[in-house]
């Protein structure tokens, strides 16, 4: 006869509540696991998606992801020609934050050469862009409707398709543009600036003695042409010829100057322990926390109902119960409430997890690390009452 | 044969200035078949000499023998399993029949013959068997919440002879009960001892149920001090 089955059965209602309560507690748990997993995923969400090589950036910077690089555009030609490289595309990233119905809308764009590589990974409504100004691709999670409009720097930009689920390391949703429209948002200055620019260029070139009014003009129109340029770029990926050595091209590329060649494994690093080596340990930490309370719930819980039971263990020692069936009763239901809570952890995290605001990413291998955990906190936490059980005396039977 | 010997058995509790002797030099003999009560005040020494025969208390000195099993002799005999000794050999009634609360009236019965290494089967034959002689036949799949004094108290008395022990001891098992369903419980104790040759002592200090008793131990403060058989007084000291 199962006696942990029977006073289960007996204090169903009790037994299933304290088990949901817990099961609400590890489904926190396995999402703190779903949320880091997730960050690891929106973290090389756009590095996977591009499918590069070599990232080219400015020299002495991280890249496009930690901080801020800029490159000149044309030189996509000069890296085309290393040998080894057989493609290479110049991309823009910025994240931008504008009201949108009243609200904060924040996402992550992304400038490609409709030319080249690094655009919407796929189109899951809609078409791609076709045309090289004013049309835009946005991830799904913008919520936005195909022939939408949105305002960004000078224009107009209309969703004409939709993508799947591509963040930024940050977790915003990435919308993308083509490259020429991206260089004009963030870098295109409005009809004010540039006047006053060529105001001052003009100024100051006058005022050189040494130079004819002809060298002048010419000299201003130059140079306002270089200040009002928007070929500036975040980075130039390439992809390699199959066959090709890494580090050869690097090396090639790294003796120019202004340029460093992060490699995919590099720009992976960079992302994952750089940039959410933190926001991990914070989950982690969070996850243990978690962890030791529900292993401390165990305990008060199975502790309690061995308190509950003194009587009842009192009178199986008398009539002469061995102690492993007063272990087993004990351990057995500490071992089903964690199993019990734990499926009901992962119903609802099943259940949410496509609801939470950051991807959530459940790993079979995480659940089943966290599965092995609750069992063994239960088993531990079991001691607690067993050792209080063993040392109830069945003189504790009698007497009224 | 005697189910019981007790030899000038001495219990005492703690040491030196605080040492207490709860019971002092007791000898008693049971017979096979016999009911014995041990009747006495809150605090007169009887349930230590129930829990020191029921092998749950070491005894400081003296003897005990249970169905001829020297169990202690000063002290416990070295190398005796006293769980197993209490499952084969010995049956407990309580005074609030201490069945388990969540097993009904059938499975109260079963985990004693199950501890025993009986089968599931053959334990749920024998716990009908049981409860049916014992009139709850109709009570087998009530929890102990749903039945009433009496039937819960012999539902205790059935898991009590379920291993059909040689030995029965009773901690007041009338305390609890009215004195109809008490005299009830007395004159099943009493046909049981008869029928299954087990010897029954009952310790209690209800004077209403005095009168089931083949014979009678007075105990106070810690000393038998009188015997009473079957309206006889054979000691020194009458019963009152």
């Amino acid at each position: 006869m199962n006696l942990a089955i029977r006073d289960i059965r007996y204090h169903s209602g009790r037994f299933i509540l304290t088990s949901i309560g817990l099961g609400l507690l590890l489904g926190v748990v396995m999402s703190m696991g779903g949320i880091y997993r997730g960050l690891f995923g929106d973290a090389l969400a756009v590095l996977d998606a591009t499918k590069g090589d070599i990232w080219v950036v400015q020299q002495d910077t991280n890249g496009p992801f930690a901080e801020n690089s800029r490159i000149p555009e044309d030189i996509k030609y000069r890296i085309r020609a290393v040998p080894g490289v057989a493609e290479a595309s110049p991309l823009s990233f910025q994240t931008i934050q504008i009201e949108r119905l009243g609200k904060p809308f924040r996402f992550f764009l992304i400038g490609y050469d409709l030319n080249g590589f690094g655009g919407p990974p796929v189109i899951v409504a809609g078409r791609n862009i076709r045309q090289k100004h004013y049309e835009m691709v946005v991830a799904k999670a913008m919520k936005m409707a195909i022939g939408e409009k949105i305002h960004l720097g000078l224009h107009d930009y209309t969703v004409v398709g939709i993508t799947g689920k591509v963040v930024s390391a940050g977790g915003d949703p990435a919308a993308y543009v083509s490259l020429a429209d991206a260089q004009d948002i963030q870098f295109k200055k409005d009809n004010d600036a540039i006047r006053n620019d060529r105001e001052r260029i003009g100024a100051n070139l006058a005022g050189m003695q040494n130079i004819s009014p002809g060298q002048a003009k010419f000299l201003q129109q130059n140079i306002a042409a270089i200040t009002e340029s928007t070929h500036t770029v975040n980075t130039i990926v390439a992809r390699l010829a199959p066959g090709a050595d890494l580090h050869g091209v690097q090396e090639r590329i790294s003796r120019w100057n202004h340029f460093r060649p992060i490699s995919v494994e590099e720009q992976t690093k960079i992302l994952t322990k750089g940039m959410i080596e933190k926001a991990r340990m914070q989950l982690g930490l969070f996850r243990i926390i978690l962890l030791v309370i529900s292993g401390v719930i165990i305990s008060l819980i199975i502790y309690t109902s061995t308190i509950d039971k003194i009587k009842v263990i009192a009178t199986l020692k008398l009539i002469g119960s061995q102690n492993r069936v007063i272990i087993g009763m004990i351990l057995q239901q500490s071992l089903l409430m964690g199993l019990i809570a734990y499926f009901v952890g992962y119903g609802l995290i099943l259940l949410t997890y496509d609801k939470f605001p950051r991807r959530i990413v459940l790993e079979a291998q995480d659940l089943q690390g966290l599965f092995v955990i609750v069992m063994v906190i239960c088993t531990i936490s079991s001691f607690v009452g067993i050792r209080k059980a063993l040392k109830v005396e069945p003189a504790e039977a009698l007497g009224g | 044969m005697y189910a019981i010997e007790v030899a000038k058995l001495t219990k005492i509790y703690g040491k030196g200035e605080t040492a207490v002797t709860a019971i002092a030099d007791a000898t008693l003999q049971v017979k096979p078949g016999e009911l014995v009560a041990i009747l006495g005040p809150s605090g007169s020494g009887k349930t230590t000499l129930l829990t020191s025969i029921g092998l749950i208390n070491e005894p400081t000195h003296g003897k005990v023998v249970i169905d001829g099993i020297t169990v202690a002799d000063e002290r416990w005999l070295p190398g005796l399993d006293l769980k197993r000794l209490r499952r084969e050999k010995l049956g407990f009634i309580f005074q609030a029949h201490n069945l388990i609360p969540f097993l009904t009236a059938r499975e109260n019965v079963m985990v004693a013959l199950e501890i025993n290494h009986l089968t599931k089967n053959e334990a749920k034959a024998r716990a009908d068997e049981l409860l049916t002689s014992l009139n709850l036949g109709h009570r087998l799949d009530n929890y102990p919440s749903a039945l009433s004094g009496g039937e819960a108290q012999r539902v205790a008395i059935a898991r009590a002879l379920a291993n059909r022990p040689k030995v029965i001891l009773a901690d007041e098992p009338t305390a609890a009960l009215d004195t109809e369903n008490g005299k009830n419980v007395m004159a099943l104790l009493k046909q049981l001892a008869v029928e299954n040759r087990s010897a029954i002592l009952v310790v209690t200090h209800d004077h209403r149920m005095v009168e089931g008793f083949d014979r009678i131990f007075t105990v106070s403060d810690g000393k038998i001090i009188g015997e009473k058989i079957n309206g006889n007084t054979s000691t020194s000291q009458a019963l009152a």
